[in-house]
């Protein structure tokens, strides 16, 4: 008899309770591995832990160290922005590359292909090349290229000064040919006959770009931005794979200067490094408000 | 069409453009066809200082025979393997349900849930690290696959209900609705109507989470270490280490590892694409 009282109650609340059924694995998993973690790590911060014995409350100790004068915090600070204003770089030159290769021609999609390669790479085995890449003296192709013009032989990685630029360089390969392909299927979709009417009144070349092809591309270039973004400030891989943080610390990030502080040989860190990563999670916060302001506009258009 | 198409343009342009689109694309590959030129070289290539020259014998066979006779990187694939297909598998499923949750039901804080999932998917893996890492650990499941593995499915959640959600939206919602006054259950609607009109969307996650769990490196080091579950990406560091400046064994390992990302990119190529615009640029 209680089966067929509850089945009706289903049958009767079908519609309300059904989305609750079919999100509730994905909410849990979600809350257990992201959200909460993200008020624990606020938590963990005002500690001092080695990861393994009891917690030590102290207060905002940490956050005062690390603002403080942390020489390495500054520096990871300064070279995040480096970063963060660099990679940005991807997007000018992806759409670039994807106004090149946008014609119709024999084996353009394969070349469309080999373009885009570069991205489906994972970033050490990237990070790897470029520093073979970069070897000193004329060990590296780069030193050799250049060489041709009589420049160098420079030690890219090597000196504390350019080590973060190779870096980034290296880090830039990939997301161009990320913000590439989001251009070509944007360019896909441009109007040809704005485009026609737009050439018959004399538009062309960078005006034509300018006005009438830019604000049709505008839904790619909002997600090579985000995508941008965010990879600039997640930017550890190629730290840990090409310099591990040297020369003397020069190229260490915020995101890597955490890794380091909480796993490294010399104890473990915990709670300072958590006090790194919210500092790295409110500059984020700027970002992702935006982003998620400028979704929520749209879905509200949507309605 | 803009860029004005080929066909319309002087004859010296079309020429040159023929021309330069393989010199371009050869600048572009540079740095990798130098990876592949390296790993075909013998051992006494690099102790006589022929870097970049052109290769004193083809060695490929021993090269890459002994990447893969004898060293761990066999263990490594196969772990990869390991984490990567479960991965795909559960976070596909769980996003297909989320998805279909959001994308079909009005109810109180629909939006709400689906911008938690987008905000999380967003935020910088290290403020993660610390208590997923102690969250592992108290599971018994540190340096072990399951626990990578469980701790993907959880983030990969975020983005894959996102493009999920959105696919959704964009299904005839009349075909829902005969459905409906069919009196066919809600959850055969999501087995027997839905999922079989999400096919392209399963297709496009499928190969673009495959790419994204194949290429992590940052978790792979926080939660395992060790031959017995750590993925290729933390293998091939360790690797490097055992063959420090051997560098035809370096770089035939690197090949090794970034071949199946590449393999399934160009076989899925148009999924891949459509996934990665998250289908917003169509």
């Amino acid at each position: 008899m209680t089966t067929a009282t509850t089945r009706s109650w289903y049958k009767r609340n079908e519609i309300a309770v059904t989305p609750w059924l079919f999100l509730i694995p994905g909410i849990i998993m979600f809350a257990l591995y992201v959200i909460f973690p993200i008020f624990q790590s606020f938590w963990i911060s005002f500690h001092e832990w080695d990861g393994l014995g009891e917690k030590e409350w102290v207060g905002l100790a940490n956050y005062e160290r690390l603002l403080g004068g942390d020489r390495k915090f500054e520096t990871s600070f300064w070279n995040n922005l480096k970063w963060l204003i660099l990679y940005l770089l991807a997007i000018p030159m992806g759409l670039f590359i994807s106004l090149f290769l946008n014609q119709k021609v024999f084996g353009i999609r394969l070349y469309k292909s080999l373009f885009f390669f570069p991205f489906v790479i994972s970033q050490v085995v990237v990070g790897l090349v470029f520093s073979w890449f970069y070897l000193p003296g004329d060990q590296g192709l780069l030193n050799n290229v250049v060489g041709v013009i009589g420049l160098g032989p420079y030690n890219i990685l090597g000196s504390p000064n350019s080590a973060t630029y190779g870096i980034i360089a290296a880090g830039l390969w990939p997301q161009t040919a990320y913000c590439m392909i989001l251009y070509l299927t944007g360019l896909n979709s441009v109007d040809p006959e704005q485009v026609e009417a737009a050439r018959l009144d004399g538009a062309k070349g960078f005006r034509m770009l300018w006005y009438v092809i830019l604000p049709q591309l505008k839904p790619a270039t909002f997600i090579a931005f985000v995508v941008t973004i965010i990879g600039a400030l997640r930017s550890f891989d190629f730290i840990a794979v090409m310099t591990n943080g040297g020369p003397f610390g020069s190229t260490r990030v915020l995101s890597f200067y955490m890794f380091e502080e909480s796993l490294s040989e010399f104890g473990f860190r915990m709670g300072y490094g958590a006090a790194i990563a919210v500092v790295l999670f409110f500059i984020m916060l700027g970002f992702i408000g935006y982003f998620l302001w400028s979704m929520y506009q749209d879905e509200k258009g949507a309605r | 069409m803009f860029p004005t198409p080929l066909e319309k343009t002087s004859r010296q342009w079309q020429i040159s453009y023929q021309v330069l689109l393989p010199i371009v694309l050869i600048i572009w590959l540079l740095p990798l066809i130098a990876v592949a030129i390296f790993s075909i070289k013998p051992d006494a290539d690099f102790t006589n200082g022929n870097y970049w020259g052109i290769p004193s014998s083809f060695e490929m066979f021993t090269n890459y025979g002994k990447v893969f006779f004898e060293s761990d990187m066999p263990r490594y694939l196969l772990n990869s393997v390991f984490i990567t297909v479960p991965t795909v598998i559960g976070a596909v499923m769980l996003s297909s349900m989320t998805g279909f949750a959001l994308g079909v039901y009005k109810f109180r804080g629909n939006l709400l849930i689906f911008f938690m999932f987008i905000a999380g998917n967003f935020v910088p893996f290290q403020i993660l690290m610390v208590p997923v890492r102690d969250l592992t650990l108290s599971l018994n499941l540190y340096d072990t696959k399951t626990g990578l593995v469980l701790f993907h499915i959880a983030f990969q959640t975020g983005f894959c209900t996102l493009f999920m959600r959105n696919f959704i939206r964009a299904l005839p919602f009349p075909l829902i609705e005969a459905a409906r006054v069919e009196g066919v259950a809600e959850w055969r609607i999501f087995l027997f109507v839905v999922l079989p009109l999400m096919k392209p969307a399963l297709a496009a996650l499928s190969v673009l989470i495959f790419t994204f769990i194949w290429n992590d490196y940052f978790w792979a080091i926080v939660l395992t270490q060790g031959p017995d579950s750590q993925p290729v990406t933390a293998g091939i560091t360790s690797f490097n280490s055992q063959y420090r400046a051997a560098y035809h064994l370096m770089s035939a390992g690197s090949i090794v590892a970034a071949l199946p990302p590449v393999a399934m990119f160009f076989l899925m190529q148009k999924h891949f694409i459509a996934g990665l615009t998250l289908g917003a640029v169509k």
